[in-house]
């Protein structure tokens, strides 16, 4: 389509959009109902695998959130030009997806009339309840951000509130990673590496769905992105993917090195079904070696629609990624006694605990993306987010061609 | 027996049981909930008084002899079934189950035996670590619960146990056991029958294998070092499930 | 970098005083429906009171304003510290007042809890988990334990059977 006929459409195609979301949300509003009125028998949740679909949408949603703030941050706290235009769209992405990945971790609580009692009950042990407070405030700061770069008089403060931001959403993701990271009970978690693997996750997610909302905006409003902008961010994101690649890595090479982890390595890399196949198909393959191939590729590297499609497929295979590590490591049974087969009435040894996602899941997490596109529409429509590169001296020199 | 039977009953005794249980009552309200072992003042009636506290002093263990456990056998599930108002809705994998049976296998030898496995009241739980309101808690005597009202049912405790001790309510309950209070969206997992223990009666899993002549567990004071339990504990030989996490449960094994 | 004159990008021209305008007068219109429609309300003062024995444990009054405070204090008291004093806890209120026609205390708005609850538009949570039906027998020492219990802990001027009907 020419961008001459979209123009002559694009308002009505914006509202169709907007209205899309919308209903996407109100699908997920409804299954949240559904499964707060009849309990969460209707989902494919159990005593076995507690945590569902909602928490993978929610996981990626409140990681990825951090992670695009790194865009900003980039700019702001490391000093680099090119990025300090992009810091605001960054901003608000950051709030839009936390906003939507909370709302569907909140409605998938057992009771979620009580989330009140979340603030007024607070355990100080539990990195849920720190979690309160991580992302209350990560909404405050980066609020606070978005005002110190786009309000004219504030414009002095944005280099330290943007430092606030970097440091609190460091301790964010690692409170994210650490929430399976502190749990001793389970042969996947368990390990301190999960902390800055979820750091280098955040990365990763982050400016994948940055790079793509960009490029949506761009082709939106028919203008295209410097190659030199461009050819820095698809740089940086095949270092981010290669990094999320190291750690998985080392994680599966220490398990294996453990005799007590064997089991549970076959069960991830060989026999575990469904999760095998995500894991090396649409975690390694798909989501990292391809769109590494795409990224590293002289010439294809250098199209705008390649590396959108390798953000893409790094969002798949962050999903897979996630399913794997939250519900393929809930699937393999709790080892009470080693060396000895279990079995019991409530399910002890079986291998592997069955879990199949049922629409209301589904529906609620697809209800927190909506979330977040709804307000990333409004957000676009009334404030001026689009990045503006002003090709002045400073900027012509860091993007000189190398 | 009717109310009157009851209120006659007592009135002979009443003066006396009055003055002392009000001095005991006295004491503990103002030693708050440390009380020196043995100093109870009520063991006329050999119960706590309705009005202290959990001593903190105590703290309530089993010894599970799984050589006296049959295969085969479930004589606790079905009586904590009874107790706690249980009813099969025929979806097993999200019902409830606070003590099940584990039959085990060794994969070497062959060997066979079983064992009841239910929360083990661990004395550092995991899972009063990551509650994120403070529901799941642990009592001054030892019983790690799940305080209902505050509960939001996020089921972290359930990720975190290292015993699968917890199960979430997946539907509504009717009918429940006045004493037993459960319901649909929190999560909830073995008391140690703590409405019968504070009423000095042994958890309903205990008394049906007593009754049932196993013998197979026993219910007592850990901290006591005259009760049976810490006798035994002290004299054969007994482990902890998942040993190396060193939670220091408060259900021991023998023959594991 | 960005123009620092313009980061707002209004594409709907938004008059701020036509639209407060609109909002105070649907405001104003939801409040007169709300006072038109409450006085239709008829059941004012005639709540059924469902209760055995002549009167509860603290005045009527009290308890219409505070038995939630009393419910609250009492189940931290029972659940976190095990203390099982009878007296305001929540299974002696069900005793007392569940209802002879289904003996409950919920069910229709002619039972005590709901009755009032429905009324005044306040979720009742409680019988979610806890039985809304009054346990039948009490325990033998638990009983023994009630009346010892009601003595030491019951205001001055009550009978000592208060704390257990």
């Amino acid at each position: 389509m020419k961008y001459e006929d979209f123009q002559r459409i694009e308002e009505r195609a914006f509202y169709a959009l907007f209205a899309l979301f919308g209903v996407v949300v109100l699908l997920g509003a409804g299954a949240w109902h559904y499964m707060e009125e009849h309990g969460h028998v209707v989902t494919g949740m159990s005593n076995q695998v507690v945590w569902g679909i909602p928490h993978v949408f929610a996981i990626f949603l409140i990681v990825a959130a951090s992670g695009v703030l790194n865009v900003a941050s980039i700019g702001s706290v490391f000093g680099k030009t090119l990025y300090k235009a992009r810091a605001p769209l960054s901003g608000m992405l950051a709030l839009a997806m936390l906003g939507g990945g909370l709302a569907v971790l909140m409605l998938d609580l057992g009771r979620s009339d009580r989330i009140i009692i979340a603030s007024t009950y607070f355990n100080p042990t539990s990195v849920f309840a720190w979690n309160v407070i991580l992302y209350s405030g990560f909404f405050g700061i980066v609020a606070a951000y978005l005002v110190s770069m786009m309000a004219p008089r504030m414009k002095a403060y944005s280099k330290y509130i943007g430092l606030a931001a970097f440091i609190w959403r460091v301790i964010l993701t690692t409170g994210t990673g650490s929430i399976f990271g502190f749990l001793v009970a389970r042969q996947a978690y368990d390990s301190a590496l999960l902390a800055p693997m979820f750091i280098v996750m955040s990365f990763s997610y982050g400016l994948a769905v940055f790079i793509l909302v960009q490029s949506t905006m761009y082709s939106w409003n028919g203008l295209m992105l410097d190659a030199a902008i461009r050819r820095r961010m698809k740089n940086l994101l095949a270092i981010f993917v290669s990094a999320v690649l190291y750690f998985t890595l080392v994680y599966h090479m220490t398990n294996l090195y453990f005799a007590k982890q064997t089991d549970f390595e076959r069960f991830i890399l060989l026999d575990g079904g469904i999760y095998t196949s995500l894991f090396w198909f649409g975690q390694v393959i798909v989501g990292s070696l391809i769109p590494l191939a795409i990224l590293f590729h002289p010439q294809l590297s250098s199209r705008c629609s390649a590396v959108v499609v390798a953000s893409v497929l790094i969002i798949f295979g962050a999903f897979c990624q996630l399913y794997v590590f939250i519900i393929g490591a809930q699937a393999f049974p709790l080892n009470l006694f080693p060396g000895m087969e279990a079995t019991s009435s409530f399910f002890d040894g079986r291998m592997p605990h069955p879990y199949t996602p049922s629409l209301p899941e589904v529906l609620l997490g697809l209800g927190g993306i909506g979330v977040a596109g709804l307000i990333t529409m409004v957000a676009v429509r009334a404030f001026q987010f689009m990045p503006r590169d002003d090709y002045d001296q400073t900027v012509k020199a860091e993007i000189a061609p190398e | 027996m009717s109310n009157m039977d009851k209120t006659q009953k007592d009135a002979g005794s009443g003066r006396q049981f009055t003055r002392r249980q009000f001095v005991g009552a006295g004491v503990a309200a103002a030693a708050g909930l440390a009380i020196a072992p043995g100093v109870t003042l009520l063991d006329l009636a050999h119960a706590r008084p309705a009005d202290q506290a959990a001593d903190g002093a105590k703290r309530w263990g089993m010894l599970v002899d799984t050589n006296l456990c049959k295969n085969g056998c479930t004589d606790c599930v079905a009586a904590c079934g009874k107790e706690n108002g249980f009813a099969s809705t025929g979806h097993p994998e999200t019902d409830p189950q606070w003590i099940r049976k584990i039959e085990l296998k060794e994969i070497k030898s062959g060997r066979t035996h079983s064992l009841p496995m239910m929360c083990q009241h661990c004395a550092t739980p995991p899972c009063v670590d990551v509650c994120p309101t403070g529901a799941s808690f642990k009592r001054a005597d030892g019983i790690v619960l799940v305080d209902r009202h505050i509960c939001i049912g996020c089921r972290y405790c359930m990720m975190a146990c290292p015993y699968k001790a917890r199960s979430f309510v997946h539907e509504e309950h009717h009918d429940q056991n006045p004493d037993v209070p459960r319901g649909k969206g929190c999560v909830e997992g073995c008391t140690m029958c703590v409405q019968r223990v504070d009423r000095d009666l042994l958890p309903a899993c205990v008394e049906a294998c007593k009754a049932a002549g196993h013998e197979a567990m026993l219910f007592g004071d850990l901290n006591d070092p005259n009760s049976e339990i810490s006798k035994r504990v002290a004299t054969y030989a007994s482990t902890q499930v998942r040993a190396d996490l060193n939670l220091n449960t408060g259900i021991r094994y023998r023959g594991i | 970098m960005s123009n620092p004159a313009s980061f707002l990008n209004w594409q709907i021209a938004l008059n701020w005083r036509i639209a407060l305008n609109w909002l105070g007068a649907a405001c104003a219109a939801l409040l007169l429906f709300g006072v038109a429609i409450s006085g239709a309300g008829a059941d004012e003062g005639k709540h059924q009171i469902d209760a055995k024995g002549d009167k509860c444990v603290r005045d009527t009054e009290y308890m219409r304003r505070n038995h939630m405070v009393l419910l609250k204090h009492q189940r931290d008291d029972t659940m976190r510290k095990g203390i099982r004093t009878t007296q305001y806890s929540l299974k002696n209120c069900v005793d007392c007042h569940a209802s002879p026609k289904n003996n409950s205390v919920i069910g229709s708005n002619d039972n005590f809890c709901q009755g009032c609850h429905s009324y005044v538009a306040v979720k009742l949570d409680c019988f979610e988990c806890h039985s809304s039906k009054p346990k039948d027998t009490a325990h033998p020492l638990q009983a023994g334990q009630m009346q010892a219990g009601a003595m030491v802990t019951a205001p001055p001027g009550t009978s000592s059977d208060e704390g257990r009907k």
